[in-house]
């Protein structure tokens, strides 16, 4: 009896729904509604708000319509945990009827609203800055795209820059979740292939204060330490090691050298020049494509409006998946019917011009793209700055590798002691 | 029964409360008939009868409304709106009884539900494969119920000797402490990315994840949480917890042991959290630290005070608005500061209302409404 009953709901539900679908398929004119995920909340609060602003810079650039249809923004927030971020999400999607979702911030979300994309085929998910390797390769689902590089590609190229200053043996310090574990991965793959050697590997707690006992284990033999620590982290780890009288130059991870760590006022501040490091972004880069990037947004966001002095990492890859969601919409003319089958194959096929370079997608959806190896300079004020070292292109998630040789990055994998 | 019948059954005085109170035992549907039943004769069944005692115009308007709910409401409403108040309410009710009706603030209730999502998803299926057991979900819930009523136990064990404040500190320490456990332990919690893919079993051909059925789960389990909590502070264990919230000297004189029903009141309030952690892991189909971590230690207590410790509805009125809240404020002002108005609203309520949404309605009652009182006939501590 209920069960009839409950049939007969989901009947009249979906035949509501489809009807909408139709109409609204039919409607040129009608507005295309974009959901926009990011954190802000929580301890991505700072960078959720500058991926909003990285976003909402794509869709100015386009005037804020798309082939005659209007873009409406809706927005959600999070705190960088995937339960909130799946509850807002689910609100945006089902209770706002978003058609296409660009979010979420970071990776233990982008994996849980990838989960919940596969339950909603009705709309297109585009990532927003979320960078754990498995969204992509664990079950990948086939209305989530992502075109941003993640955690290990981003790290590509460093490897060689390390054996090209001659560091032999590195031993690695970093925190203990996914995206480090991305993150060493993307630098060992190359490192080790090319004979580099790491001993020792100490994972540490996230928000960690105490290095001490890290320190006591590094080796007198290795010519160098990767530390991929976020900002703070890092700052409170230099400042340590500097008093334990250390003098290993440093490698740094993708969010390891920022400008916290840039504006460290330790003795031992001039050894940080030649620090080599890896990331999506560089803001020395020179590119014309870039500085435009850039210019637009000191424009549209100033630091008397709350903008960076220099957009984030987190503005950059949320303009990109942005523009790549709003691109798509242009390629289609405007046009979501037929279940966005038209829209999907336009962003499958499409080559995205970003602030740095072409950026194409594998068959999971998955961005290959550009990574600059950066080095700390020092300008002729004294201020420690970056410059771009090498700028390698065409990354895919298999690092080169072969897709049967690829192992996903984790605690243990990959070794090369 | 009404509440001015068993104010008097309460106000007889604590000596009459060991014995067990002619009321309390008809209450209980199997028990021995010790008063005269006025049904007593008609063919109607034992439980049929219960109900037609119990039951007033108001339960079965509440009722009416929660069972028509899910046709009425869109999915997105019947699932995050709804199906999420009653989980939270109902591991909310398990502080409601601790506290309101035992006296003791435990900030780990959401710990013990905690404990048994992640007993789930270790014993059950995940995507971890190579940590979970991959037990069939007949042994793993009963599992995960039963590991958490033990921990719950041992919580109660270790914090019942305290009083007040302290009571509050040592429940937040044992909250922080399975935090940072599952935080760093990659062997069987998998650290920082939890354990994912937890999805409530197919039985009888019925998605239970899908909006409707997990609904009605949802308010099954609910209701009897809400039904064992009402029972049992009517049952002679509830009356002697109420006693010792009011002046447990008294009753350790009177022959009482004080910590054995305060231990045995966490063990309960655990088992009804328990129930609350399954059904919340499923909702959320994943448990990582943040599941448990200290913000929704707070959570859990921000939704029992909202909606008042008088009484167990409380709970369940404090998860709507705060779940109502959570989800719609972002609508309302503008994004970047939407958590103003959640505050605002809390701030609010508890500010013109000391006994939270419950006493608001008293108020009202008592200004408006016939002159009778509406808050649960537990006495005010002194």
């Amino acid at each position: 009896m209920k069960v009839t009953k409950r049939f007969w709901m989901r009947s009249i539900l979906g035949a509501a729904a489809a009807a909408a679908l139709a109409g609204s398929a039919w409607a040129q004119g009608q507005p295309v509604k974009i959901g926009l995920l990011a954190t802000l909340e929580g301890p991505f609060a700072a960078g959720g708000a500058d991926g909003m602003r990285g976003a909402e810079l794509a869709v100015k650039q386009r005037g804020g319509a798309v082939a005659g249809r209007k873009i409406e923004i809706i927005k959600g927030s999070s705190d960088a945990k995937p339960d909130v971020a799946v509850n807002a999400t689910r609100k945006l999607v089902e209770q706002d009827k978003v058609d296409i979702m660009v979010g979420p911030l970071s990776g233990g979300e982008g994996i849980a609203v990838k989960d919940y994309s596969k339950t909603q085929p009705q709309v297109t998910f585009i990532n927003g800055a979320s960078g754990a390797q498995a969204t992509t390769l664990q079950n990948p689902s086939p209305n989530f795209f992502r075109f941003n590089t993640e955690g290990a590609q981003w790290m590509v190229g460093l490897g060689q820059a390390a054996l090209d200053k001659g560091y032999k043996r590195v031993m690695v310090i970093a925190e203990d979740y996914a995206f480090p574990y991305s993150q060493v991965q993307g630098f060992m793959a190359e490192y080790c292939a090319k004979g580099g050697k790491v001993p020792v590997k100490a994972w540490v707690p996230l928000g960690g204060k105490d290095y001490s006992s890290v320190i006591a284990r590094i080796p007198k033999d290795v010519d160098a330490l990767l530390v991929v620590l976020g900002g703070a982290d890092a700052v409170n780890f230099l400042t340590q090691y500097e008093n334990a009288g250390g003098d290993k130059p440093m490698l740094g991870g993708s969010i390891t050298v920022s400008q916290d760590v840039l504006n460290y006022r330790g003795k031992r501040r001039d050894s940080l020049v030649g620090t080599l490091a890896a990331g999506p972004v560089a803001d020395a880069y020179d590119g014309a494509e870039w500085k435009a990037f850039v210019e637009d947004y000191r424009k549209n966001y100033p630091v008397s409006a709350g903008g960076f002095p220099s957009p984030s990492l987190f503005a950059y890859v949320y303009y990109v998946n942005m523009k790549a969601a709003l691109d798509g919409l242009a390629a289609v003319n405007g046009d979501l019917s037929d279940g966005h089958k038209k829209y999907r194959d336009a962003l499958q096929k499409m080559v995205l011009k970003t602030p740095t370079g072409d950026v194409r997608l594998d068959s999971n959806r998955q961005a290959i793209g550009s990574t600059f190896v950066i080095e700390v300079v020092k300008d002729a004020q004294g201020n420690l700055n970056t410059k771009v070292a090498r700028k390698v292109d065409n990354i895919d998630q298999m690092l080169g590798m072969k897709k049967e040789e690829f192992q996903m990055g984790t605690r243990d994998v990959p070794a090369c002691p | 029964m009404s509440a001015a019948r068993w104010r008097r059954a309460m106000n007889t005085g604590l000596a009459a409360a060991p014995r067990p109170l002619p009321v309390a035992v008809s209450a209980r549907p199997a028990g021995p008939a010790a008063e005269p039943d006025p049904y007593a004769d008609s063919l109607a069944p034992e439980w049929l009868k219960f109900l037609w005692r119990t039951l007033g115009a108001r339960h079965v308007f509440v009722l009416a409304f929660v069972l028509l709910l899910p046709f009425v409401a869109s999915p997105f409403f019947t699932f995050q709106v709804a199906s999420q108040s009653l989980i939270l309410g109902l591991i909310a009710l398990s502080l409601t009884f601790l506290a309101g009706y035992g006296g003791m603030v435990s900030l780990a209730q959401m710990t013990v539900a905690g404990i048994a999502g992640y007993a789930l998803a270790v014993l059950g299926t995940s995507s971890s494969a190579e940590i979970s057991l991959a037990w069939p979900w007949w042994v793993a819930v009963p599992a995960a119920v039963l590991i958490a009523t033990l921990c719950a136990t041992l919580i109660g064990w270790l914090s019942v000797r305290t009083e007040g404040i302290y009571t509050i500190m040592i429940t937040l320490a044992i909250g922080v402490a399975f935090y940072y456990l599952v935080l760093q332990n990659y062997s069987i919690f998998n650290g920082f990315q939890g354990l994912r893919e937890l999805k409530p079993p197919t039985v009888f051909g019925v998605q239970w994840r899908d909006p409707l059925p997990f609904y009605f789960l949802a308010l099954f389990w609910s209701l009897a949480g809400y039904g064992v909590v009402r029972w049992v502070v009517r049952a002679p264990f509830g009356i002697a917890l109420q006693g010792i919230r009011d002046n447990p000297r008294r009753m350790e004189a009177l022959g009482f042991h004080v910590l054995a029903h305060r231990v045995a009141a966490y063990a309960l309030a655990g088992a009804v959290a328990a129930v609350g952690g399954i059904l919340l892991a499923w909702y959320n189909a994943l448990m990582t630290p943040g599941s448990v971590g200290t913000s929704w230690l707070i959570n859990i207590l921000v939704i029992a005070v909202l909606g008042g410790m008088k009484h167990p509805i409380g709970a369940f009125l404090g998860a709507i608005v705060f779940v109502l809240l959570q989800t719609f404020a972002i609508d309302l002002i503008d994004r970047e500061r939407f958590n103003l108005v959640i505050g605002a609203v809390f701030l609010v309520i508890v500010l013109f209302s000391p006994d939270g949404l419950l006493g608001l309605w008293a108020k009202l009652r008592s200004r408006f409404g016939p002159n009778q009182a509406m808050t649960s006939p537990t006495r005010r501590q002194p």
